[in-house]
């Protein structure tokens, strides 16, 4: 097990930059999931560490090593390839000892029939048979040892990768995408047992994905990704509740964060906000526009007098424990998006109007670049500033 | 939906029944009729270009027909029995069996090899695979004479390389012991070009995720991602091109006929080879089409095998 930091770590292929310099340092155990839409450079940061893709700039070290240079087998890694990559001859069981055959035989152990008089392989492939046993015990395939990967379900084959990269000890595990080849609810299930498995190796893992949720559900710290930067890092709950910028806002979350345009006016800088103005001040000039960020589950519903923002009702989403309400808003390209418990607004139909509210501290308030900005309430500091 | 309206309307007119089955029964043989009708085409060339042939061959086989001759006769087996104790025959099929056993394996690993090189290196690919493919283009008689000038004992480039180079000189095509490993060379220069453009298309559909995997797996060297990825991956292609590879050498002739004609001493006889002296120089054509007929047997086994082990046991996915 070890700890991971990568510094300045650029990449470009011809003339496009896809890594701009990233800094990382992930803890020894840590689960750390780096996230962000396609092409934002995740999959090959996860290359690099790897080493099957070189970096132009910058250096990696594992465990304290510069591993700049070091071929993939050398650097101790496994990983879990989107695709799986089961090498499609071999059954189950050869497929999980290959590492080990890798690594505990020599080249000539590894002939066919030759390897039999070598001295030393048979107690070799006793040890590996041992191994990799194991690892279908704890991954419940047992009775699936003799079959060829093309005889088996997304799932398992899935198992199957994951029984090969945990079969021995590496480093650390580096997962791409693993789960999004397999149903959804395949992939709610997966999710737990990945976790399970984290806990139980107290082994290093970097997750890649584009799946907000899964980075969420599994992840002890998520790194966002944009454009070849991490422009956030820190725990699920850091990213969700204090996003350091518009497109983290927008990333994390499901539904979407709610973005209304505002705008800063008169001398205390007060926000005004589809026509109300909200007693707070933002520390940026006054005239400029202000993208106000709040979550669907910080919207509630309220009496016309106490109102911050109105609309009328286009549709309502029941999803059984909980609903969603989507509100047009004049003046507001999307709709807003509510989150109601169970049974709320059940009595509203679609076209009415409806009042909203929510508490000053949920606002979340980006400048015209998408950076966050600070806010006061009249006397209360809110979360940031 | 024709046929029903038809029917319905001819129940309607009340017809006598014997004359209503005959349309019912036209109906019913419409598909097939049709389906003859597209295939007669297809089938009429097939017999007279290929079955037809073969049953004349077969039928020939059994005669004592001779080139031109007026008249001939049913002979039954004797030129299979003649066949069987013909020394020249058992040389003519061992050689070719030789030929075969010798450019099916070394154009096969010409061909692995040089598709190896190619696909791992970046630059002039384009290059290296059609210089590689010429030899596969090329008329095979006008290269059979190429080589004859190369081979050639005193001004041959061969010989004149060998002899700048300080070692002996070789008779290759009137030497007995070298004239077949000669005609095999040339014939591996004629294939491997040919197995080496179906090797890299078998390479470019090895997914690029397994070298991956391989390598983080602990596959350091290229040797050992050779024997985990490529080999196995390469297992439907490298069975076809065996299979294509020895077909095509069962039919070595122009080299044969042009350089050596069967000598010296029998050393290049080939199956081919003897067919056509029997047939076109000695006007045996009752025995040629013996000859003939045990090549066809050869091919045959070979394409059933083809068909049994491409498409049954080397196949993944």
């Amino acid at each position: 097990m070890a700890m991971f930091e990568l510094t300045g770590v650029r990449k470009s292929f011809e003339r496009t930059e896809v890594l701009k310099g990233v800094d990382l340092d992930i803890a020894d155990g840590e689960f750390i999931s780096l996230v962000g839409p396609s092409g934002c450079g995740k999959s090959t940061l996860l290359r690099i560490i790897a080493g099957l893709e070189d970096q132009t700039d910058g250096s990696v070290r594992i465990g304290g090593d510069v591993v700049d240079g070091i071929r993939p087998a050398d650097r101790n890694l496994a990983m879990v390839f989107q695709s799986y990559a089961l090498y499609p001859h071999l059954t189950v069981f050869n497929n999980i000892a290959v590492p080990l055959r890798m690594r505990r035989l020599s080249a000539l152990q590894r002939l066919p029939l030759v390897r039999w008089l070598v001295p030393g392989t048979r107690s070799a492939e006793c040890g590996i048979h041992a191994d990799v046993e194991k690892v279908a015990e704890l991954l419940g395939m047992r009775d699936l040892l003799h079959r060829k990967p093309a005889q088996l379900s997304g799932g398992q084959r899935q198992r199957v990768a994951v029984g090969r990269a945990i079969v021995r000890e590496p480093r650390g595990f580096l997962l791409d995408e693993p789960l999004s080849n397999l149903d959804a609810k395949l992939r709610v299930h997966m999710r737990t047992e990945i976790a399970q498995l984290h806990r139980r190796l107290a082994a290093t893992f970097i997750y890649v994905t584009h799946d907000q949720a899964e980075a969420m559900t599994m992840s002890d710290r998520i790194a966002v990704m944009m454009d070849g930067n991490i422009i956030q890092i820190g725990s699920p709950d850091d990213v969700y509740d204090d996003p350091q910028d518009l497109r983290v806002a927008e990333f994390i979350g499901s539904p979407k964060i709610n973005i209304l345009e505002g705008a800063t006016v008169g001398e205390d800088r007060a926000l005004v906000l589809a026509g109300h103005r909200i007693p707070i001040s933002v520390s940026e000039q006054a005239g400029r526009s202000i993208s106000v960020g709040i979550r669907p589950e910080a919207m509630r519903l309220a009496s016309s007098e106490g109102a911050l923002v109105s609309g009328r009702l286009a549709h309502k989403e029941n999803l059984g424990a909980e609903v969603l309400l989507h509100v047009d808003v004049d003046g507001q390209s999307a709709p807003v998006i509510v989150r109601l418990d169970h049974g709320g607004a059940r009595s509203i139909r679609i076209g009415e109007m409806i009042d909203l509210t929510f508490a000053m501290e949920d606002l979340r308030l980006f400048d015209k670049a998408g950076r966050r900005v600070g806010a006061k309430a009249a006397q209360k500091e809110l979360a940031y500033g | 939906m024709a046929d029903v309206a038809i029917a319905t309307t001819l129940s309607q007119e009340t017809a006598e029944p014997a004359r209503r089955g005959r349309p019912r029964l036209l109906a019913k043989l419409r598909r097939p009729l049709a389906a003859l009708t597209l295939l007669l085409p297809a089938m009429t060339l097939m017999t007279l270009l290929l079955i037809g042939p073969v049953v004349a061959v077969l039928a020939m086989s059994l005669t004592d027909y001779q080139l031109g001759a007026p008249s001939w006769s049913f002979v039954g087996f004797d030129n299979y029995l003649e066949l069987y104790g013909d020394r020249v025959f058992w040389t003519s099929l061992l050689n070719t069996l030789v030929y075969v056993a010798i450019v099916v394996p070394a154009s096969m690993a010409l061909g692995l090899g040089i598709a190896l090189l190619i696909e791992s290196g970046t630059s002039l690919r384009a290059f290296y695979r059609s210089i590689f493919f010429i030899p596969v283009m090329a008329t095979l008689i006008a290269m059979a004479i190429s080589w004859e000038y190369m081979l050639h004992p005193q001004f041959g480039l061969i010989n004149l390389t060998l002899k700048s180079l300080g070692l002996p000189a070789q008779a290759w095509l009137t030497n007995p012991e070298l004239a077949l490993p000669t005609i095999a060379a040339i014939g591996v220069w004629q294939l491997f070009g040919f197995n080496m453009v179906l090797f890299l298309a078998g390479l470019v559909s090895i997914p690029p995720h397994l070298y991956e995997a391989a390598v983080m797996d602990g596959a350091r060297s290229a040797w050992s991602r050779f024997w985990l990825v490529t080999w196995p991956m390469l297992g439907p292609v490298t069975m076809f091109v065996a299979i294509i590879s020895a077909i095509r050498s069962f039919q070595v002739f122009d080299t044969v006929h042009v350089l050596t004609k069967g000598g010296p001493s029998k050393a290049t006889e080939v199956l081919l080879y003897s067919m056509y002296s029997e047939g076109f120089e000695f006007f045996r054509s009752g025995h040629a089409a013996a000859i003939a007929v045990v090549f066809l047997a050869f091919v045959l086994l070979l394409t059933i095998l083809k068909v049994r082990v491409i498409e049954k046991k080397v196949h993944y996915a």
